[in-house]
């Protein structure tokens, strides 16, 4: 039943024949090279983004999360080429951009945006909050004059700003209006995708949820496409379809939300959810799994599977051999020695082993 | 030795005086810290009073601004003066009012009676001198060993608060370790002196799930081993649900409510409570809705600046129960249901809606 319901909810949402998806990321891998002494010779590598794959459709959102130094930023960034990747493709529409010069690149910049984490360094404090909106129209050539403060006024209105706002300096907003402001930079250009990379995160409880509706409404109606990155798993189960759980530079999982949260079939994304606290003291527990150690440094990630040295359910065959990322159920992506052909539910170690 | 076993014997004499509160180790009462800055008079905490039972782990929420932490710096005598003051109410620590004490005598309680733990372990924690070093500096100050029994007693904290290698890391510096390590240590240090308070002021909002986990466990682990009393200050209800006996709800400087952690979840009393509550996206309801269905209920509006309150109680602007009287009247904290305080005029009517 429920298998069958995933999958009509997938091709439903892929097309298969018709189009492309509107984001597509192929083995994405970004590795920052470690430079020491004079000679600046690289001695190693920082494995940030280490062979990524996901696609996101047209007013879709898709959910990253994953503790800090997992590369989730990294990726955000990678994907909008602000960081160049090291290997890969990224396909917009089916059309690869990866390679693309910088002129090249400028149509595509119009439809893929970013909201930062920090609305304090995101805006440059020396520009008026309409001069920082209506910034990108000017870059595109899109809009001057007259008509340009006309379509930033109406952004303002669309967040939740006053015109009168638009005279005002970044120091006189709060930081919910802050994020505002940086939503209505993204929407300058209409873009199709916005990457927000821990939008939220800094934002006191009941402003959150406020950035949290707005960004929800925005989608509903421009058709936006997000890719949100977040480690708040309750923020991204709120607002994403399909949610990616990554783990030091890798996806260990990636599925819709209700099957995520009901089935969690990696042994990382189990320890996530039970280490959410729960905001209500009535809520009993099953299994609580506390993870012991910290995360690996991904400068030396562990042999085998990434996560190893940490899981609950280790097998020797885990400390050497790297699990791939594979389908095990339609539309329910894992990279877990656990499972065979068919899920292990709930996870368990193989008698034996 | 001697003088610390007197000392040891005078408290639990003390403590035996004063029998009625005895239960209670810490009482603030009509607490006023205001801050006299260049824009004006910021009443970063207006009249605040809440009790600290003995082995209790009182939460205090709130968001940025309310006054949580300058509470906690309050009930340490570590408000930096200018521009801050304490201009009115009592802090009584086992009956007697830290208010009065001299700074010298303030220096015998902290990290020795009351010790706190910060938010961000990397800047609360000395870059240059190893954390063997930093550890038995209070040690040695306030129990009065020797620099190397300190030491001892130093990896013997480390090693409770379960670092691995522990005579190892102890020569380690702070950046040698990774955020969880260091708020390990925090710990260690914060408990080295066997304090019978601790203030943890958002102990693991820097720190990933995975290690917020770990480390709130942790300080349970050493408050069943210990019986330190604990003051968790924090924004997060979820560490709230699951740490806190007792929970108080601060908001703008005040006190709104103050509740057993069931009750408060259960039937709060006040609506920046039930705002709070219902604007948080649960992990457990999400999951069953489709994104976009289900809005989260927002709380109107934004937190008053300090510098310039509205009339009447500071949270109507945002209210929707608000009425006339809540715009002209700050509404008296009353005893809405058995054990639990809120102040609003209208509680009746939320307790009327249920929970």
């Amino acid at each position: 039943m429920m298998e069958q319901a995933v999958q009509t909810q997938q091709s439903e949402a892929r097309h298969p024949e018709a189009e492309p998806p509107l984001l597509e990321v192929i083995q994405l891998k970004k590795h920052f090279p470690i430079r020491k002494g004079i000679l600046s010779r690289t001695v190693g590598f920082v494995y940030a983004v280490d062979g990524v794959d996901f696609h996101i459709n047209q007013g879709e959102t898709l959910g990253l999360v994953g503790e800090s130094g997992c590369g989730k930023s990294t990726a955000g960034k990678t994907i909008l080429k602000l960081i160049e990747p090291t290997a890969g493709q990224i396909k917009v529409r089916g059309k690869d951009i990866t390679r693309l010069s910088k002129s090249d690149m400028r149509p595509y910049r119009r439809e893929m945006q970013i909201i930062f984490q920090d609305p304090y360094s995101s805006l440059n404090p020396r520009m008026s909050a309409g001069g920082i909106v209506g910034e990108p129209l000017t870059i595109h050539k899109i809009a001057s004059g007259k008509e340009k403060q006309d379509r930033v006024a109406a952004l303002f209105g669309r967040v939740g700003l006053r015109p009168e706002h638009m005279a005002k300096y970044p120091h006189e907003f709060s930081g919910g209006q802050r994020q505002r402001i940086g939503i209505a930079r993204a929407l300058a250009l209409n873009p199709n995708l916005i990457i927000g990379d821990e939008p939220v995160s800094a934002l006191d409880v009941s402003i959150q949820a406020q950035v949290i509706n707005l960004l929800i409404d925005l989608q509903e109606e421009y058709k936006l496409s997000y890719l949100f990155i977040a480690h708040d798993l309750a923020v991204v189960e709120h607002i994403s379809h399909r949610i990616a759980v990554m783990y030091l530079g890798k996806i260990v999982e990636l599925t819709d939300k209700q099957t995520l949260f009901t089935m969690p079939l990696h042994p990382y994304t189990e320890a996530l959810l039970s280490a959410m606290p729960i905001p209500d003291p009535k809520v009993k527990r099953g299994k609580r799994v506390i993870l012991t150690g910290d995360v690996p440094s991904p400068i030396n990630p562990p042999s085998g599977c990434h996560f190893h040295t940490r899981c609950p359910y280790v097998m020797n065959r885990c400390k050497t051999e790297v699990p791939e990322l594979r389908e095990i159920v339609p539309g329910h992506w894992v990279s877990c020695h656990l499972h065979g052909d068919t899920p292990t539910w709930p996870l368990a170690k193989p008698a034996g082993a | 030795m001697v003088e610390t076993e007197r000392a040891v014997q005078g408290r639990e004499l003390t403590g035996q005086s004063v029998e009625p509160s005895s239960d209670k180790i810490l009482e603030i009462e009509n607490l006023h810290t205001h801050f006299f800055t260049r824009d004006g008079l910021v009443r970063a905490v207006d009249g605040v009073s809440y009790s600290l039972n003995r082995r209790e782990t009182l939460g205090v929420v709130g968001e940025s601004g309310c006054g949580k932490s300058v509470t906690a710096l309050s009930i340490l005598r570590l408000i930096a003066d200018p521009p801050g003051k304490i201009v009115d109410g009592s802090i009584r620590f086992e009956g007697k009012n830290l208010l009065d004490y001299s700074e010298s005598a303030m220096q015998g309680i902290r990290g020795n009676e009351i010790s706190m733990i910060f938010q961000e372990p990397m800047t609360s924690l000395n870059p240059v001198l190893t954390i063997g070093h930093q550890i038995s500096e209070a040690i040695i100050l306030h129990q009065g060993l020797s620099r190397k029994e300190a030491w001892n007693r130093a990896i013997e904290m480390l090693r409770l608060v379960h670092i691995p290698e522990a005579q190892l890391r102890v020569k380690e510096y702070p950046h040698q370790m990774s955020g969880g390590m260091r708020q390990r240590v925090m710990i260690a240090m914060a408990l080295s002196c066997n304090p019978k308070v601790l203030l943890a002021d958002e102990p693991t909002t820097a720190l990933d799930v995975t290690i917020q986990a770990q480390i709130l466990e942790l300080m349970l682990e050493m408050q069943q081993k210990l019986g330190t009393a604990i003051i968790l200050i924090t924004h997060d209800l979820g560490v709230i649900a699951e740490t806190a006996e007792r929970v108080v709800v601060m908001y703008a400087g005040k006190k709104v409510e103050e509740a057993e952690v069931g009750e408060l979840f259960g039937m709060p009393c006040h609506p920046y409570t039930r705002g709070l509550l219902d604007s948080m996206p649960r992990l457990d309801v999400a999951a069953e809705h489709p994104p976009g269905r289900v809005r989260l209920k927002e709380i109107e509006g934004m937190v008053p600046s300090l510098y310039n309150l509205p009339q009447g109680c500071l949270f109507a602007p945002r209210c929707p129960y608000a009425t006339e009287q809540c715009h002209a009247e700050y509404p008296p904290m009353e005893e809405k249901r058995p054990g639990h305080l809120a102040a609003c005029w209208h509680s009746d009517r939320l307790i009327g809606e249920g929970s």
